[in-house]
């Protein structure tokens, strides 16, 4: 914990520079859960096996429980505090009821962010492609299928809203 | 006629659904309070042994520890059932499972904490483990044995005519656990002789109740508050040594005192499914009718007691609930075993005989020559009747429940003739809506809700019912806003805190639609008549509660639910008591790879008598999740141990759960058979759902590749084996073929005149 004696570490979260000094052994998940208090991050595990703890690293999902926290260092984070409540995939995650317990919740958001933000003009959150993006999120209560269904809700507000800026 | 509701029925959004979403949701280890300690325990490596010694010196010595405790510290017995007080926070004198807590350390920070472990020396004299059934049963009965209960029951009558058929079949259900994704946690409190504890339970007022016997203090100093909780399953019923030593050290230092379990502690923690040997004997006549059925189950309960005895019970509960039985025979025993102790996964003790019998009535089907759907029809229960062990059944939709999948599937033209490879599997399955008869005995309600109208109209509504996902706050809200006539946005919530919060039993045995939907419905109908009384009655609600609360200023309503008494006299006749059952019917459409031995469920048709759904998208999400954690239990979920006593998987990535990839088509059907006590007409939809899963899977492999495999789960290991076997000219049947000889008392019997 002796964060004071540790090295600096400089990254771009949710969207505002930040810079604090980490030990080097501390992962991105103990950074932004114990030492930022952005607790919007879960742990189910912290080996890398559940996904609740999934953060953006340049727009690409990772485990920051297996996120060594300098590897953050120049890049940007991105975190469940840094989707707005407004977000089509927040909205659609209520609407569908994919929101069970809601720890896997946070995690599950984002990676389906990453992959509309790549994919989102062609999944209707039914192919393989939303579950193979989704595939490393676990998620004990739904079954998946109201998360699938909120990732296609998502997708086609998304599309919409994309087509309504460009007129 | 059907009722037109405003807010019942429809796909409304949870209403803790944006704050989970957008990660501002607070669950216990989300928490940190000012000079808060980090608490860490120490586990047994041994899976039976005698604790010689304990030596806290050099962990003591340690910078940044603050306190260290062990057994002795804290003496007191308990456990979550009255007759099960055989607990101890931290190991008294014997551990009796790898990774039972042995001390507790509250230190400045986690990394402290964890190396002050390494420094605590125990000297332990091993002695030689119990893993299993078979030797449990083996062992000399006394009071040093391993027998935990065993009862037996004789109900009805055999009936005269002679069978036209009967079998005897043996079946093994493997233990397997919960595995919410939260970790459990606790962050304890005590100031000027009061305990806070915030935990992850899914029982604060039991847990409540425990923590004071515990400490010998008033209840009304203990606060059991639950922040948002990430999935129970049952795995958060107990109270866990974790609670109790948060507590304790807080006692000690003046410090909140947290401890957050890592996942590999969370499958010790356990209180999962109980593996069960089960032996089924059956009668039946020509025509398909059941004469007779006789049920035996050992149980393998673990270390402790938990929720034992109720589940040993609960494995002989059931089968009356969905078959009509003229005579009926029940034993049951529970053995002590050097594994975490086995409690209350969803579906308490009921999946696994469920699971026996509908596998026991497919293979009888087959030597009636009647088609196993109906077959079932030629014996359901029937609505407004009494079973044969005292249970009133009052909406019983299981009819159209069965119909409903045998339909949607074309059940009865495509069994037994698909493509080698290809394999339809029939089940069925009843579940209660909360247990009739409490834990702890009391005339008192199982539920109360208050909603209070304070200046400006601010309407809240208080709820002891924890939300561990399944939506249960959102259901009294929803029910409340219902009958006032207001959007569920109106009502603020406050819930699960035991000093705020009026008694509610807590979250289990699927009880909280019903008793909590229940107490709101009261409340919200007690407050609109005295709003009326004061305003008058022909204004709408908004427009009364004006006036009403200009004349009064505050406003307070309360409801309650008790449930209606128990039919049956008998010992034991409280236990498979409910106010209603559900009912459900699935058939399971599967692909075997007779080269792999892997078993692919394609397609799921289910369907559920919920008597009504109060939300549509709720119910279905409970559905899904129900068959995917019932798909887990057939095909790859194991909690299984070493010879050693150490756990082969205590991680997600070992203990295997269905995938995305792995969730078949789903083809679900509401049968709503509105039950005449339950709010608005709901049943449970919790727990039922994952029972007939399981059997429908071993049904359909049967179908698909002609071998038996009655032993879960069925894997691809399995699956080989037999078919091996088969080729080989065996049976291809792969599962127990014996059964211990246990001494079971003599049975009471029960007759439906008497």
């Amino acid at each position: 914990m002796s964060a004071a004696s540790g090295r600096a570490l400089r990254f771009t979260l949710n969207g505002k520079r930040r810079s604090l000094r980490v030990s080097p052994h501390r992962t991105l998940l103990e950074v932004l859960r114990e030492d930022l208090k952005l607790t919007g991050t879960k742990h189910g595990c912290e080996l890398g096996e559940c996904g609740a703890c999934t953060v953006l690293l340049d727009g690409k999902p990772v485990y920051s429980c297996l996120t060594v926290a300098s590897r953050a260092e120049g890049r940007s984070v991105t975190t469940i505090e840094g989707v707005s409540e407004k977000h089509p995939l927040v909205e659609s995650f209520a609407d569908a009821g994919a929101v069970q317990c809601g720890y896997c919740t946070p995690g599950m958001i984002l990676s389906a962010k990453a992959h509309l933000e790549k994919k989102g003009h062609r999944c209707d959150g039914r192919g393989d492609c939303a579950k193979e993006a989704l595939s490393g999120n676990l998620c004990r209560c739904t079954g998946y299928y109201r998360i699938l269904e909120a990732v296609g809700l998502a997708a086609r507000k998304m599309k919409r809203r994309s087509r309504d800026s460009k007129i | 006629m059907t009722r037109r509701y405003k807010y019942i029925g429809r796909s409304l959004r949870k209403i803790d659904a944006l704050a989970k979403a957008t990660g501002r949701a607070k669950y216990t280890d989300d928490l940190s309070l000012p000079g808060m300690l980090h608490g860490r325990l120490l586990r047994s490596p041994h899976a039976y042994a005698e604790i010689i010694a304990i030596d806290i010196s050099r962990a003591s010595k340690l910078a940044g520890v603050r306190a260290i405790i062990t057994g002795d510290d804290l003496p007191a017995r308990y456990g979550i059932i009255p007759s099960s007080q055989d607990e101890s926070a931290l190991a008294i004198g014997r551990v009796r499972y790898v990774g039972e807590p042995v001390a507790a350390v509250a230190a400045d920070d986690e990394e402290t904490a964890a190396r002050a472990l390494e420094l605590i020396d125990v000297s332990y004299r091993l002695l030689t483990p119990c893993l299993g059934i078979e030797e449990a049963a083996q062992e000399p009965p006394g009071p040093d044995g391993r027998l935990h209960k065993a009862i037996a029951y004789e109900f009805g009558e055999k009936p005269g005519s002679a069978p036209a058929l009967e079998r005897t079949d043996l079946f093994f259900y493997e233990g397997n656990t919960h595995l919410a994704l939260e970790e459990h946690a606790a962050l304890a409190v005590w100031k000027d002789g009061k305990l806070t504890l915030r935990c992850s339970s899914q029982t604060p007022f039991h847990l409540r109740q425990i923590v004071a016997k515990i400490f010998a203090m008033p209840e009304e100093k203990v606060r059991v508050i639950v922040p948002s909780l990430g999935g129970g399953f049952g795995g958060k019923l107990d109270p866990f040594s974790h609670d109790i030593c948060a507590a304790e050290l807080a006692r000690r230092t003046g410090r909140p005192v947290k401890f957050a379990l890592a996942r590999e502690e969370v499958f010790y923690c356990h209180r999962g499914r109980h593996p069960s040997l089960m032996r089924i004997r059956s009668a039946w006549a020509k025509d398909g009718r059941i004469l007779d059925l006789d049920f035996e189950a050992c149980l393998d309960g673990g270390a402790y007691g938990s929720f034992g005895i109720v589940c040993t019970y609960y494995h002989g509960a059931l089968q009356p609930t969905t078959y009509r039985l003229p005579h009926y025979g029940f034993r049951a025993a529970r053995f002590s075993t050097n594994k975490p102790p086995c409690g209350p996964k969803r579906g308490h003790g009921i999946p696994q005989p469920r699971c026996a019998l509908e596998v026991h009535i497919d293979k009888a089907a087959e030597q009636l020559g009647i088609n196993p759907v109906d077959l079932r029809l030629k014996n359901l229960t029937t609505p407004d009747s009494i079973t044969v062990n005292m249970l009133r059944i009052g909406s019983n939709g299981l009819r159209e429940c069965v119909e409903k999948v045998a339909k949607a599937s074309d059940f009865r033209r495509r069994y037994g003739r698909l493509p080698h490879g290809r394999g339809l599997g029939f089940a069925l399955g009843s579940y209660l809506s909360g247990a009739g008869v409490p834990i702890y005995w009391n005339e008192g309600p199982h539920s109360r809700i208050r909603i209070e109208a304070t200046a400006g109209g601010v309407l809240t509504l208080y709820s002891g019912a924890t939300d561990i996902g399944q939506g249960s706050d959102t259901v009294v809200v929803t029910v409340a806003a219902e009958v006032l006539g207001i959007s569920p946005q109106r009502i603020r919530l406050v819930a699960a805190d035991t000093e705020l919060t009026p008694l509610d039993l807590g979250s289990y045995s699927s009880r909280v639609t019903y008793m909590a939907g229940n107490a709101a419905k009261q409340a919200a109908e007690n407050l609109k008549a005295e709003v009326s009384r004061l305003a008058g009655p022909r204004l709408s609600f908004e427009a009364a509660l004006r006036i009403a609360l200009e004349k009064t200023k505050t406003l307070e309503a309360w409801g309650s639910y008790t449930p209606p008494k128990k039919f049956g006299t008998f010992k034991g006749s409280g236990v498979g008591v409910s106010p209603a059952y559900s009912f459900s019917a699935c058939v399971a459409s599967v692909r075997c790879d007779c080269e792999t031995g892997f078993v692919r469920v394609e397609k799921i048709h289910f369907a559920h008598d919920i008597g009504r759904a109060l939300n549509r998208a709720c119910v279905l999400g409970q559905i899904e999740g129900g068959i995917h954690m019932g798909l887990g239990e057939a095909l790859c979920e194991e909690q299984v141990f070493h010879s050693s006593g150490l756990h082969r998987k205590p991680s997600l990535l070992d203990y295997k759960v269905p995938g995305l990839f792995e969730m078949p088509e789903l083809d679900i059907h509401l049968v709503e058979s509105n039950d005449p006590g339950g709010p608005f007409g709901a049943k449970e939809v919790g727990q039922g759902p994952l029972i007939p899963i399981i059997p429908a899977v071993a049904n359909a492999i049967y179908d698909a590749v002609g071998v038996r495999i009655d032993s879960t789960p069925f894997t691809p290991e399995k699956v080989l084996e037999a078919l091996d076997a088969k080729a080989r000219g065996g049976s291809g049947r792969l599962g127990p073929d014996r059964f211990p000889e246990v001494l079971f008392p003599e049975p009471i019997r029960v007759r439906q005149d008497a």
